[in-house]
């Protein structure tokens, strides 16, 4: 007979292990998978995970993954402090959107006025916009006691309408023939959040991201804030009586979260994206859970597991195209790798057992 | 920062010049923004690619990327099949506008093809087809054929295309029916098919027995089917197997000839940059079968209407039309011109709500 027993101490070394497990068995059973469609595994794993790294087009391809990261990253980050307490902020695609239309806001309105001053502005409008949007669950969480994880989450699809009122209507681009969406930013130079040396794809966002992975990390190892959200996750009660204020809890770690999603948004549309669309958003927010989750909710875990997650978006990509593989599979694949980090992360608790004696 | 984008660029030519040498097949790729199985848009550009690769046989390579996101992703799919060798690329969705164009910069020696867009450039080129004059027979078969005077809409997204296609079905309703009303609700996507099954549902609850479909799945035929007395048409595809009913015709876009002349010019070295707009005439938007649930006299009108459209004897848009608020749109007579159809923004007279600003 099998079993589980429950360890006395979670595993660290189960915990630290659980990612790279998780990504073999994915590959193990991707390969599976794709063999099953008559394609070739190797090849299959290997155009995924290794072009976009190593092969031929790499000079394209890693800064793509900065890119496709970077508002991972940051989102992540921010909701791995609130998700460490206990505060699940599940609506950051909200708080992405809204940024972005903040910060796109700002930005539109100085048309076609260059100066220095524009980009800062949008900034802290993005910032702003985000944080304002985390701000309404946190509130009527600590006024009433609402659940943070349903509002915010049905605050994406207002957000989504939102997006969709200003591509149609107040930003939409004069000069674009009736057509949905607004100007382009990259058109416009003082707005524009450029590669900061052209071809890296290294832009503000990019360098957010990371600041904010080493502002979490000083933060939940040095500060007296980190601690609180630690040990409110870890015991409430024991949270309580070392003077932890909730409520203040509540709302730091959904305004932060909100910031750095919206944050995201903003440097995503002046940049890579370009214009406020019907169809701007692409999920971030919401695979931006999973990268925290993946990551361990750790800073350094996060940046790890954003890139990863890039990669198997670009690598996904390579392989639709040059092998046939259907986007279905490539979802399927990516959908194991969460899978298998659920499914294995249940060691770090509990040990399997050969028992002897109780079953038989 | 000169230099390193000098660098890039040498480096993106040379990767080109490489993948040139090596390959004498010529590689057309297809980036689309459903998946090929949404039986609708998605699958017949798909049924295109497969007609590019039958007429050409091992002369030429196609690739695909499906639900490829409007944005920065649609860029990278798109940069990867140039960089990849592709001579030719058809990007079909109007969200890839920017993202074809800021490409095609980067690539002068590939072709792009850009579909329902307007922005062009020496190496990109837009099509469409005049999906309105299928949209004028819909108008007419659903206005002799609804009982309740009421007609149910999905737009997708209120975009000049989507909106000439309401008022094009309307116009031709209100001719069969002056007592038709159009009940319009906005779907918000191309593709979903829990959310287009709900907006049929709202549409037939609210009395609607026919439902007319911008969006790409065939979730509202099933809906339809399951009220039993609505009928409905086929969009971007036949969708047959909804027939024959409450699928009782369809407009089908039939993309193969245009994919395959392009192909064709590609090969010859012939190839320029055009805005292509063809309908029924040219073959690039087909009605499909007009089914028996049709009454023979409605159908043989639709038929003539149908050979009007396509000789070029009459057109979708005649006047005399008002816009929504009263103002006069075109005279007696008067056909709308291009211009005017390609960035249509208001209802035509007798349409009641607002498009959604």
């Amino acid at each position: 007979m099998i079993r589980l027993e429950k360890r006395p101490q979670p595993s660290r070394a189960f915990s630290l292990a659980t990612p790279l497990l998780a990504v073999l068995a994915t590959m193990f059973f991707g390969g599976l998978l794709f063999f099953a469609l008559g394609k070739d595994p190797l090849a299959s794993i290997q155009t995924i995970f290794w072009e976009p790294l190593f092969g031929e087009f790499s000079f394209f391809y890693r800064p793509q993954l900065l890119i496709k990261g970077a508002p991972l990253v940051l989102i992540a980050i921010g909701l791995s402090l609130g998700f460490k307490a206990g505060i699940w902020n599940i609506g950051a695609e909200g708080q992405y959107i809204m940024g972005a239309l903040f910060g796109a806001g700002v930005g539109l309105a100085f048309y076609p006025v260059e100066g220095f001053y524009v980009f800062p502005l949008m900034v802290l409008a993005g910032a702003f916009g985000g944080w304002l949007w985390a701000m309404i669950p946190a509130l009527l969480k600590v006024k009433f006691g609402t659940n943070e994880i349903l509002v915010s989450l049905m605050l994406v699809y207002v957000a989504e309408q939102f997006l969709a009122s200003m591509s149609l209507g107040l930003m939409k681009n004069p000069e674009g023939f009736g057509f949905p969406g607004s100007r382009n930013l990259q058109q416009y130079a003082s707005a524009h959040n450029a590669d900061l040396i052209a071809g890296t794809g290294m832009h503000w966002g990019v360098v957010a991201a990371m600041i904010a992975v080493i502002f979490a990390y000083v933060l939940l190892t040095k500060h007296r804030l980190g601690f609180a959200i630690r040990v409110t996750g870890e015991a409430p009660r024991a949270a309580k009586f070392s003077g932890v204020n909730p409520t203040r809890l509540v709302l730091i770690c959904m305004g932060m979260s909100g910031l750095l999603a919206g944050l995201a948004g903003l440097f995503e549309v002046s940049g890579p994206a370009g214009q406020v669309t019907i169809d701007f958003n692409v999920g971030y927010g919401f695979t931006a859970i999973i990268v925290a989750f993946l990551g361990r909710l750790h800073p350094v875990g996060i940046l790890l597991a954003g890139l990863l997650m890039a990669l198997t978006y670009i690598g996904g990509d390579i392989a639709q195209s040059k092998l046939g593989l259907p986007a279905a599979a490539i979802q399927v694949f990516q959908g194991m790798l969460l899978f298998f980090l659920l499914a294995l992360d249940m060691f770090t608790n509990y040990r399997l057992r050969l028992g002897r004696t109780e079953a038989a | 920062m000169k230099l390193t984008k000098l660098l890039t660029t040498a480096a993106v030519a040379l990767g080109l010049a490489t993948t040139a040498m090596a390959q004498d097949k010529t590689k057309v790729g297809f980036v689309y923004v459903g998946p090929i199985g949404d039986g609708g848009w998605t699958y017949e550009h798909d049924k295109g690619r497969l007609a590019v690769e039958e007429a050409f046989g091992d002369k030429v390579e196609t690739v695909y990327v499906e639900s490829v996101a409007e944005g920065p992703d649609s860029e990278r799919v798109m940069t990867q099949m140039a960089l990849d060798g592709a001579d030719l690329i058809f990007t079909t969705s109007f969200g890839y506008m920017d993202p074809t164009i800021n490409v095609a910069a980067k690539f002068p020696n590939v072709k792009f093809e850009h579909a329902t867009g307007y922005k062009r450039a020496d190496n990109v080129s837009t099509y469409s087809a005049r999906f309105y004059e299928g949209r004028a027979i819909q108008g007419h078969i659903a206005g002799r054929m609804t009982k309740s005077n009421i007609i149910g809409y999905i737009g997708s997204y209120p975009i000049p295309e989507v909106i000439r296609g309401i008022n094009s079905a309307f116009i031709h309703a209100r001719k069969a029916n002056p007592d038709v009303q159009f009940k319009i609700v906005w779907a918000y996507t191309w593709f979903d098919p829990a959310k287009e099954a709900d907006a049929a549902k709202v549409l037939i609850e609210q009395g609607a027995d026919v439902v007319l479909q911008h969006t790409d799945s065939t979730a509202p035929q099933a809906a339809a089917q399951e009220a039993g007395n609505v009928i409905t048409f086929g969009q971007a595809s036949d969708m047959a197997q909804y027939a024959p009913f409450p699928r009782v015709s369809s407009i089908i876009d039939d993309w193969a000839p245009y994919y395959i002349a392009r192909t064709k010019a590609v090969m010859d070295g012939t190839w320029t940059s055009t805005d292509t707009w063809d309908g029924i005439g040219a073959g690039m938007v087909g009605i499909g079968e007009i089914s028996d649930a049709v009454p023979a006299d409605v159908k043989a009108e639709a038929l003539a209407l149908k050979a009007s459209l396509a000789d070029g004897s009459y057109h979708a848009f005649t006047g005399p039309l008002n816009k929504q608020d009263g103002t006069p749109f075109l005279a007696a007579g008067e056909v709308a011109d291009d211009g005017t159809l390609a960035g249509m923004n208001f209802y035509v007279e007798g349409i009641e709500g607002d498009i959604p600003q």
